[in-house]
């Protein structure tokens, strides 16, 4: 039994102090996308590990998604990509994000983009960081759950990422 | 930190705006090393918003895999004449904001 007097709940509050600072420093610093819950964090930064954090056990298919790279980007700094998303963008049916997942970055998950109704088109430009000749994949989950897919393969000459980058 | 926002200033309800926003960034991956041999910590905008009319329309959270003076171009459906604006925030919490008001007809 723990009784509570005001040592007690110095002790306490102490020990919750010390537990702080033993928190490795990484653990405090992460990155943006932290796993979901239940995601084993050591897979994150992997792709199969970023998709795992999107789909969340759910499958997904290929088809209503198209992603837009160049065949070849002579460098990997900035490469032009669109992805669209086949959907009436009504108020029922609509795309709720867009996840893009690298297969050599070392961060593989890209970028999440959020959209809804108020969109009115599921289509987004942008300009990416690709580290090297790869496949990239396009996710997208529709307001019903599903997930949809597209993958396009690039060849970078130039890769971005590394040591100059 | 500087950035461009080009949105049409005139659009009919329903219509599709087109938002196009370019921000000064360097979008630092943490891979980077200085003359020295140091490494440049990350440091990325990992969220983007954009508001229209007070309500978010669009999110991004981003990371390293986005290009140095990241672009985006999305849409948003025009309801009413209002302020587009778009904010950001970086790893070292430094923020901007951008908008540009669109007047909606019909």
């Amino acid at each position: 039994m723990v009784r509570l007097t005001a040592r007690g709940t110095r002790r306490r509050l102490l020990a919750a102090l010390v537990a702080l600072l033993a928190l490795p420093r990484r653990a405090l610093a992460q990155p943006v996308m932290n796993p979901a819950p239940g995601i084993d964090a050591r897979t994150i930064n992997t792709p199969q590990g970023a998709l795992q954090s999107i789909l969340k056990g759910a499958a997904m298919r290929r088809g209503r998604v198209r992603l837009e790279l160049p065949p070849v980007a002579d460098d990997g700094h900035s490469v032009p990509m669109i992805v669209r998303v086949d959907s009436p963008m009504s108020d029922v049916d609509y795309v709720r994000r867009i996840d893009l997942v690298s297969e050599k970055n070392p961060v593989p998950h890209m970028a999440t983009f959020f959209l809804g109704p108020q969109t009115g088109r599921a289509e987004i430009e942008s300009r990416v960081r690709l580290n090297g000749t790869q496949r990239v994949t396009a996710i997208a989950q529709l307001s019903d759950g599903s997930f949809w897919f597209d993958a396009a393969d690039i060849a970078v000459d130039e890769s971005a990422c590394l040591d100059g980058g | 930190m500087t950035a461009r926002i080009q949105v049409p200033r005139e659009a009919r309800r329903g219509d599709l705006i087109e938002v196009r926003i370019i921000i000064q960034h360097p979008m630092e991956t943490g891979f980077r090393y200085d003359s020295l041999g140091r490494q440049t910590p990350r440091n990325v905008i990992h969220r983007f918003e954009c508001r229209y009319g007070g309500l978010e329309v669009f999110r991004a959270a981003m990371g390293a895999g986005i290009a140095a003076n990241p672009y985006l171009r999305f849409f948003v459906r025009a309801r009413e004449s209002g302020d587009i604006e778009c904010r950001w925030v970086d790893q070292e919490d430094a923020s901007g904001t951008v908008s540009a008001r669109v007047t909606v007809n019909g």
